[in-house]
């Protein structure tokens, strides 16, 4: 028996060896998940097909030519997309995650904060009148210009909430309602846009409401990775700045923690990120609600763990989600976002059906 | 190390809230201030603790401003206490006292921080309680995890803001003997609000009393807490009564009660002819 002295030692040192082996267990079933998702689909491939032809992608890339294809279905348009699952999975996680712990409300979210709603005005925005911009931008950076519009007006809906969380006497409930309002504000802009444009931005613009990875390509990917694993980074390095906050802003300051200065840069990041992968999926709703509610039952509330394990549910969640919006009806995809919307529905009711509310209230 | 305060005044917006304030706090000493509600206790501890900016004056620490100091320095010098915890999270009381090593630390917990946490949380004995979530914790064991976390900030000077408001009496001895213990046993200096006259009395080597902003008096307990100052200061009638355990300043409730019908008949009546003269 370990004597009392070493408990408070002990407990937290087994809490984290368990937290480990959740976290590297999380990051073997998105491998798998991701496996899956690279052989499934109406083109059957097997695994040893896919390491042949990534393998030859990477070192021999002429080889490709005699499997024009083979290559197409899978370094054009499985892998990429399964990339594009994956950190916006990451992004919209993280950033549910790090906006409940800079706002202390648990029912905080990219998609309930307005950000989604907001991202894709901007995103609208840009495609609609884009155009006007488009020649006097190079084209390797036109892509930007639908994304810096996203992050914008995100940010923007963001920096509205963080105003309405700094007046007297607001509450989570006030929060919510904000967040609420915003959204239909930029929803109804984004219908004015879909009745004013053309027929074929407002396909551009409806598939983006719907959410799903269509929108997948290399291009996309070399946009958002680094954008995701940078802001990831980032809001790691400052975990134990958000574990703080949850003392209240008085102990965290004390604490040494710049209290201002972190929800202004951690909400930048995180907006930066979600609106960043919004900006080539659409709306795609509850991940940041659903990976953080996951993390903190499987590993608490300690952010230097929730984070990462967040953003490895994010990923899986809609990684196998996407995976399913593309086979189940096969040959016919449906968006992702709908599947979204059930298994979030699902969740949190099993959440109520289980008397787990007090965890999002 | 002494910790010094130097004309000291802070604002609320245009009100001012302290006015020209300076004293001094050596290492190993206990400083009680005490005051009216209202009078600033919590803004001067707040103040101290880099939770409030000051308008004007020095808070020196070593002969150092502040400052000139980074946040998690004087993270590693002044550790507070609040006096209310509105925020109480899905946190356990191991994650809440583990809080208090964040000035020390880069990622990840070494085994010198996990002795530290360790004996803050058996020097509170709330070690049983690791696992408890703060939700599941009555009032007093709630401000024994807090103080913990405190101990756990390992610093010089503790900042207690009416540390024993909530509690009982069993529980306010237990939170003032640990103020003492912590002052004894670990060589700290602690600046306490409070509102108990009795207990900064008999717990505190030095007694600040404070009214409006401005310091009335600073000294031994006996020299600060005499019953002119005393009255002045809250304007209720007290009896300072000696015994064989020490002196204690109790309330005359006959005298106030007196006072209190005789300013409601004047309210009434709007007769203000008459004095108080007792108080």
């Amino acid at each position: 028996m370990k004597s009392p002295e070493n408990t408070s030692s002990t407990l937290y040192l087994s809490g984290r060896k368990q937290k480990f082996i959740i976290i590297a267990g999380l990051i073997i079933l998105l491998f798998c998940a991701c496996i899956y998702a690279l052989n499934a689909g109406s083109y059957h491939l097997s695994f040893d097909r896919i390491l042949t032809i990534v393998h030859q992608a990477v070192m021999n890339p002429d080889l490709l030519k005699e499997i024009p294809f083979e290559k197409t279905v899978v370094i054009d348009f499985r892998i990429p997309r399964a990339l594009l699952a994956i950190f916006t999975g990451i992004s919209l996680a993280i950033a549910g995650c790090v906006m409940q712990a800079l706002l202390r409300n648990p029912l905080v979210s990219p998609f309930t904060l307005g950000l989604s709603s907001a991202a894709s005005f901007g995103a609208a925005l840009a495609i609609v009148f884009g155009a006007f911009l488009m020649p006097f931008i190079p084209k390797e950076f036109q892509n930007g210009v639908i994304i810096f519009s996203a992050f914008l007006l995100g940010w923007f809906s963001i920096l509205f909430i963080y105003a309405i969380s700094r007046m007297k006497g607001s509450s989570s409930a006030t929060l919510i309602l904000a967040g609420v309002v915003i959204g239909y504000i930029f929803t109804a802009g984004v219908m004015i846009l879909k009745y004013l444009t053309n027929d074929e931005k407002l396909r551009e613009i409806t598939l983006w409401l719907m959410g799903g990875m269509w929108g997948a390509n290399w291009g996309a990917i070399i946009i958002v990775a680094p954008i995701t694993l940078l802001c990831f980074l980032y809001l790691e390095s400052k975990a134990w700045d958000l574990n703080t906050l949850s003392a209240g802003d008085d102990v965290a300051k004390n604490l040494g923690v710049n209290v201002n200065r972190l929800r202004l840069t951690g909400l930048f990041v995180a907006t930066l990120a979600a609106s960043a992968c919004l900006a080539f999926t659409g709306i795609i709703g509850f991940i940041g609600l659903m990976g953080p509610h996951i993390g903190r039952m499987l590993i608490g509330n300690d952010n230097r763990y929730l984070i990462p394990c967040s953003a490895l549910l994010g990923a899986l969640i809609l990684l196998i989600s996407d995976t399913v919006a593309r086979t189940i009806m096969d040959p016919v995809e449906i968006p992702v976002g709908v599947i979204m919307y059930v298994i979030g529905g699902i969740f949190f009711m099993f959440l109520i059906l289980r008397g787990k509310h007090r965890m999002i209230t | 190390m002494t910790l010094v305060v130097e004309g000291l005044s802070v604002h609320y917006g245009s009100i001012r809230v302290l006015s020209d304030i300076s004293f001094s706090l050596p290492l190993g000493e206990v400083l009680c201030i005490i005051g009216p509600n209202g009078s600033g206790k919590s803004t001067l501890i707040k103040t101290i603790a880099g939770i409030l900016e000051p308008k004007d004056g020095k808070l020196l620490l070593e002969g150092q401003n502040l400052d000139s100091i980074s946040r998690n320095e004087i993270a590693k010098k002044i550790g507070y206490v609040p006096q209310d915890f509105q925020f109480l999270t899905s946190a356990t009381v191991l994650e809440s006292v583990i809080l208090g090593r964040r000035p020390h630390v880069q990622w990840s917990l070494t085994d010198h921080d996990l002795d530290i946490v360790n004996n803050a949380m058996r020097m509170l004995n709330i070690a049983p309680m690791a696992e408890k979530m703060l939700t599941e914790l009555s009032g007093g064991e709630r401000q024994r995890v807090f103080i913990a976390r405190a101990i756990a900030q390992d610093p010089d000077f503790y900042l207690f803001d009416e540390p024993t408001s909530a509690l009982d009496i069993r529980h306010q001895i237990d939170v003032f003997s640990m103020i003492r213990a912590i002052s004894e046993k670990k060589d700290k200096s602690v600046l306490v609000a409070v509102h108990d006259l009795n207990f900064a009395y008999h717990y505190a080597e030095r007694v600040m009393l404070i009214d409006k902003g401005r310091i009335v008096c600073i000294g031994t307990a006996d020299d600060v807490m005499t019953e002119e100052n005393i009255i002045s200061v809250y304007g209720v009638p007290m009896q300072f009564i000696s015994t064989d355990a020490g002196r204690y300043v109790i309330p005359d409730w006959k005298k106030a009660d007196l006072n209190r019908a005789y300013a409601d008949t004047t309210e009434l009546t709007g007769d203000t002819s008459g004095k108080r003269s007792d108080v």
